[in-house]
Formats: structure tokens, C-alpha cells, sequence
């Protein structure tokens, strides 16, 4: 029974049109809880939450930094599943997804590596080290960068989608080395503070403006690229019949 | 599922696998490289090399730290707490996060005395966040009971605010 009901879901992901309907309804909701909480979080971690013993008030660049770290890995392993997907199946979808994905998974890997270096310019003592953590990450941005030129450069759509989904689907492999690199190897970088097992290391009055921000931010990116999805999804089907007609509705609406 | 489709799950596992692999067989040759410094006992044993720009780590061993009356020269003592022990000699400014007990990473060369000449220092932090407040009640508490809470080297104990007479 289940697998007859997800079968059937699976073979409506094939259908652009069918996506576009389901997430009509999601885009406003998303939008407004990403607002909502990243200013809530934003406010709670900046002014309210405690100053660290140790680093004092520059730790507070962790409600940005973590965040968006988590971020650029999540973005980059939902590509790399797209790919499988878009390889195996052909799915039209999932090259969508990719598309959609790369400019945002790109801006918060930027974000994670800068404002590593502001936390690092204070405490570290250093805008920059070549240690496990930081080279890593620096691949995973590379990795975005690539497949975004590549994407640029190939015309062909076929071939763009085949090949920007052999190398997002190859580059996950970078995800594991990014989080075990602290614990692999020495590195400046700090190991984690969080785990699924153990409770954090540090109290709640400090973690829980970082639990908000980081849904703040899954939310935020679940909705730029649920619209961008939609936008492309919309110049894919261009000519299809139910563009027509959603436009003429909106039209009178 | 279709049989070119089966075809084309293989062909997408297997090379994501080969991909694996290879990336998993260049990590384990590159090894010890890998690391970003050489801990206390590699400087002690003689692992790491003389006369070469190099990285080691270690925790500052507490009383170690002697500043120089004339200039921002600094000697301090890089500690495992197991025993391993090597002196760094540095000239410059030296992060805010360096105090005794702090986990340190110097860059520099080894002279033939063991004693690492030190061009830059850095200061590494662990994962554990704290409230002030929080940390003198916990300090209070650990006097009491000698069991560390929290370390960012095994075997180290918490840098207690009033050893720190360093940043004066």
C-alpha cells in the first residue's frame, strides 16, 4: 500500500506541471517564516543571548557562520541527489532543482568562508589557515563555482543537464571530508559543538537562537528555490497549454 | 524499473563508488600531511623536522609564560599535559585569546636546542561555549571536585580565570 502511494508520487515528480501546482500554495508560507524567524533569531542571538566566557561578544558571529555552513553542504547534498536522479531517471525535474540550487548553495558557501575569516581574524589570531576545515570548504565552493560556468558554458541542454549531474552527484564526496576533517586531522578549526547524540556544548540561552536562525535559513532557502523552480519551470513549459492558462488566471485575478 | 534504466543505476553507483575510492585512497596516502600541526610529542621525539618551517600545537603550560621587559618578545612552554613538553620563543602581538592552559598553534622553525623560533602564533579554541557567570560557577564548583568538565585537548583541565596573569 505504501509503496504503491509513493510509487505514484514518484511518478508524478515527473511531471513539471503537477510540481508547479503542489508548491503554489507553500512559496507565501515559507517566504513569511523565513522572515520571521531569521529576524526573531537574529535579534535573540545579537542582543539577547549571553556573551561567550572566553571569546566575549566576537562568538556571536556563530549565529551567522553555522547557519550558513550547514547551509552550503544541505544545498550542495540535495544537488547531488538531484543529479542521481536526473542520471538514472531523467528526470526534468531534477535538473531544474540543480539549476535552482547552485546560485543560493554558491552565495552561502561565500558567506560561511567570510564570516569564518571574521571569526578567525579575532580569535585565531588569522583571516586565513590552510587547515582540514577551511580547505574543504574551499572545495565545496569551488565545486559550485564549476558547475555554475559549466552550465554556462555547455549549450546543449542534454548534455549541460548530464554533465552538471555527474559532477554534483561526484562532488557529495567532498560532504563527509568537510565534516569528519576536524576530527581526521589537527586542525585550528574547532570540532563540533553540536551532535544528534550528545547534548550541545553550550547552554540552551545560547543554542536555541542558533536552532532559529538555522531554521530561519533552511526556510529562506527552501523558498528562493521553490520560486526559482517555479520561474524555470514556467520558461521550460512556455508553450505548454497550462502555462497559458495559469497566466490568463492570474490575469483576471 | 526497465533494463536500460537498471543499466544506468549500475553505471551511476559504480562510478560514484570509483569516485569514492580514489578520493578515499589519496586521503589515506597523504596521511600525516593532512595535519595541520605536529603535536608536543612528535617536537619532543624528533618527528618533526629541524631547521623547517613548521606548524606544532599544544596547550600553555601554566607559570610558563615570561614577557620580555623591553620589547613584545615572549617565551611560553607548549604542553601535551602527558608529558611532552617544547619551549617557543615569539616576537610580536599575540591573539586575545592567548592565556595560560589555551590550546596554541605556532608557526616557525626549530633550532637545534629544541626551542621553536616562532613567527606567528595562533590561538585555537574549542566547540564549548559559555556564559561568564556560568564559568565562575563552574569553576567554583570544580574546585570542590577535581573532575574536569570540559577539554579541548584530552587530559587538559579549564583555564581558570585567575591563572591568567598573563594579560596584564
Amino acid at each position: 500500500m505504501v509503496s504503491e502511494a509513493l510509487k505514484r508520487l514518484w511518478h508524478k515528480l515527473g511531471s513539471p506541471r503537477w510540481f508547479f501546482a503542489l508548491t503554489t500554495p507553500w512559496v507565501t508560507g515559507l517566504g513569511c517564516a523565513a522572515l520571521i524567524l531569521l529576524l526573531w533569531g537574529t535579534v535573540w542571538g545579537l542582543a539577547f543571548a549571553p556573551a561567550d566566557y572566553q571569546q566575549g561578544n566576537s562568538f556571536r558571529i556563530m549565529y551567522v557562520h553555522v547557519p550558513a555552513a550547514m547551509l552550503a553542504q544541505s544545498l550542495y547534498i540535495g544537488m547531488g541527489v538531484a543529479g542521481f536522479v536526473g542520471l538514472v531517471w531523467r528526470m526534468k525535474l531534477a535538473d531544474v532543482a540543480i539549476s535552482a540550487s547552485l546560485p543560493l548553495g554558491m552565495l552561502v558557501t561565500a558567506l560561511a568562508l567570510f564570516s569564518g575569516s571574521v571569526w578567525g581574524a579575532p580569535t585565531w589570531g588569522s583571516w586565513w589557515e590552510w587547515d582540514g576545515r577551511t580547505v574543504s570548504t574551499l572545495v565545496l565552493f569551488f565545486l559550485y563555482v564549476g558547475i555554475f560556468a559549466l552550465r554556462e558554458a555547455i549549450l546543449d541542454s542534454t548534455l549541460r543537464a548530464r554533465a552538471s549531474a555527474l559532477i554534483a552527484m561526484v562532488g557529495t564526496i567532498n560532504i563527509p571530508i568537510i565534516k569528519y576533517s576536524v576530527e581526521w586531522w589537527n586542525t585550528l578549526h574547532q570540532p563540533a559543538s553540536f551532535s544528534l547524540t550528545e547534548k550541545p556544548a553550550m547552554p540552551s540561552e545560547m543554542w536555541l537562537p542558533l536552532l532559529v536562525m538555522a531554521l530561519g535559513f533552511y526556510c529562506f532557502a527552501a523558498f528562493v528555490v521553490l520560486l526559482r523552480m517555479r520561474a524555470e519551470i514556467l520558461q521550460r513549459e512556455m508553450h505548454a497549454r497550462w502555462v497559458m492558462q495559469w497566466i490568463t488566471e492570474r490575469r483576471v485575478a | 524499473m526497465n533494463p536500460k534504466r537498471k543499466q544506468r543505476l549500475y553505471l551511476t553507483v559504480f562510478l560514484f563508488l570509483v569516485a569514492g575510492g580514489v578520493t578515499a585512497l589519496l586521503i589515506q596516502i597523504s596521511g600525516e600531511n593532512m595535519n595541520m600541526f605536529y603535536p608536543p610529542k612528535d617536537v619532543v621525539s624528533g618527528n618533526a623536522p629541524v631547521g623547517e618551517r613548521l606548524r606544532a600545537g599544544g596547550m600553555v603550560m601554566d607559570g610558563s609564560v615570561i614577557r620580555s621587559t623591553q620589547n613584545l618578545g615572549v617565551t611560553f612552554v607548549l604542553t601535551d599535559h602527558q608529558g611532552a613538553e617544547f619551549s617557543v620563543r615569539y616576537t610580536g602581538i599575540l591573539p586575545d585569546l592567548f592565556r595560560e592552559g589555551q590550546g596554541i598553534l605556532v608557526e616557525g622553525q626549530l633550532n637545534n636546542d629544541g626551542v621553536l623560533e616562532a613567527t606567528e602564533v595562533l590561538a585555537k579554541h574549542d566547540e564549548n561555549y559559555m556564559p561568564p557567570e556560568l564559568m565562575e560557577l563552574q569553576t567554583a564548583e570544580q574546585q570542590q571536585t577535581p573532575e574536569p568538565v570540559m577539554s579541548a585537548y584530552p587530559s587538559s583541565s579549564m583555564p581558570l580565570p585567575q591563572s591568567s596573569s598573563d594579560d596584564s
